[in-house]
């Protein structure tokens, strides 16, 4: 009955003269947590930096709610969520002031909501210690704070999971979980042993790539 | 699978308008810099010792020191404001706000300005406070500095509009000083002719009117087009990231 909220069409990627994978088809439903999978230097992250609108060196087609993403840039940006590898939390800022920077040009939202966040990823006590004070994971739970206050549609994951406790993992594995019931749409990476039911997986590597 | 019975989280349709969002990105920056006051102080202590150097260096004499002094003073700025182009977006772009930025629902090169107006508030302006005081260490008479001060005024905001070209394109690169300097110098030194012009027709007490109009015509050049520019080179520096 839903359309889907991203749908890529015969994607091909070239990097440093080696194709990363050619003829990608696929599509993003909402209500489905999907995961790209591959080996070290198949794509994965190139992949979703394409899908996020970060890359522009790709050939295909990508389409968003049905039409060219090309054409609905803005409406795209709003609706899409991407966290990456940086994750995008300066070291002289505070927890509070980071968050407050990042939401501030998508929705922002008062000081007790981003403290409960920030709280609610484990960081109750830290939200007014600068992040470089902060251990890489906390740096990590601070844009994972993020998707707690998130109304984007679509979610970009791309190695959520690294550096993250076993309970800081199981939680976010709950919250993809819970996301996809509610209709958001979620695609990861990840090298963690991540299987939720009723997850969609996109192969890379080889060159070619399928999807199962 | 049930699909059908399933809630469809709905789109989004409001965002956040640029004004609001050019001036988060703007109040960020302050804050960061303000949190790292040595690299402030950097450019403003290069300024203040080429220009304090050269009466050492070359000739304390009154008479060379005035002729030359609103050039020292121009050379001194533009090199300064070009020695810290380089942190303009290298931090962002190390600690991933950049593709933050550019993933913004509102028009990159609004951000852009905005980063570039902070990058200005925060070297451009000093520089154009403390000529005052340096120009009367060179002698300048009063009308010079402030002529002098208001061709700063004008033109260290050109200096950061058309770094901010150079700094986003280079930004990729390992060892981008170098090659961001032979981008850049090229197109300050119309700036710097029109500067040091202006001032140097001030001290003969010809009008400087039409100096000021043609440097005024240059920021509103930059102002309208380099932000584009900026912005092309940022997507094209994190398409490679």
């Amino acid at each position: 009955m839903s359309e889907p909220l991203l749908q890529a069409v015969e994607l091909q990627c070239e990097r440093d003269e080696r194709i990363l994978f050619r003829d990608l088809s696929f599509s993003i439903l909402p209500g489905t947590v999907t995961r790209v999978e591959g080996p070290n230097g198949s794509g994965k992250t190139t992949l979703l930096r394409m899908l996020a609108g970060l890359n522009d060196a790709w050939s295909g087609n990508l389409f968003w709610c049905g039409q060219p993403r090309s054409a609905q840039r803005e409406e795209f940006l709003r609706n899409t969520l991407y966290l990456g590898h940086r994750p995008g939390i300066k070291p002289l800022l505070t927890p509070l002031e980071n968050l407050r920077a990042l939401t501030a040009g998508r929705r922002p939202l008062p000081d007790p909501v981003l403290r409960q966040a920030l709280e609610g990823t484990g960081l109750a006590g830290f939200q007014d210690v600068p992040c470089r004070n902060l251990s890489a994971g906390q740096q990590r739970r601070v844009a994972l704070a993020r998707l707690l206050i998130a109304d984007e549609p679509l979610w970009l994951l791309d190695e959520v999971f690294t550096a993250i406790d076993s309970a800081g993992v199981s939680a976010i594995e709950n919250l993809l979980q819970q996301r996809a019931s509610e209709g958001g749409a979620v695609v990861v990476t990840t090298h963690h042993d991540l299987n939720l039911p009723g997850m969609q997986r996109i192969v890379l590597g080889g060159g070619a790539a399928n999807e199962c | 699978m049930n699909a059908d019975c399933r809630p469809v989280l709905s789109l989004q349709q409001d965002s956040v308008g640029a004004l609001a969002a050019m001036k988060a990105v703007f109040a960020r920056d302050m804050k960061v810099a303000f949190r790292q006051r040595q690299d402030l102080l950097n450019p403003l202590l290069f300024f203040v010792m080429v220009v304090s150097l050269f009466p050492l260096g070359v000739s304390p004499e009154v008479a060379f020191l005035r002729e030359s002094g609103a050039g020292i003073l121009w050379v001194a700025a533009l090199l300064s404001v070009l020695l810290s182009l380089d942190h303009l977006f290298r931090h962002d772009f190390d600690d991933g706000t950049l593709e933050q930025l550019v993933l913004q629902p509102q028009p990159l090169f609004l951000l852009v300005l905005a980063k570039t107006a902070a990058h200005w508030v925060l070297t451009g302006l000093p520089l154009v406070v403390l000529t005052p005081v340096l120009g009367v260490m060179v002698h300048l008479d009063g009308n010079s500095i402030g002529v002098l001060c208001l061709t700063l005024l004008i033109g260290t905001p050109v200096l950061s509009l058309i770094g901010a070209i150079g700094a986003a394109l280079t930004l990729g690169l390992r060892s981008a000083g170098v090659l961001l300097s032979l981008l850049i110098i090229p197109l300050y030194i119309p700036v710097l002719i029109f500067g040091t012009g202006t001032v140097a027709s001030a001290a003969e007490g010809a009008p400087v009117g039409a100096y000021l109009a043609l440097m005024g015509a240059f920021l509103v050049l930059a102002l309208t087009l380099a932000p584009f520019a900026s912005a092309a080179a940022l997507r094209i520096s994190l398409s490679n990231g």
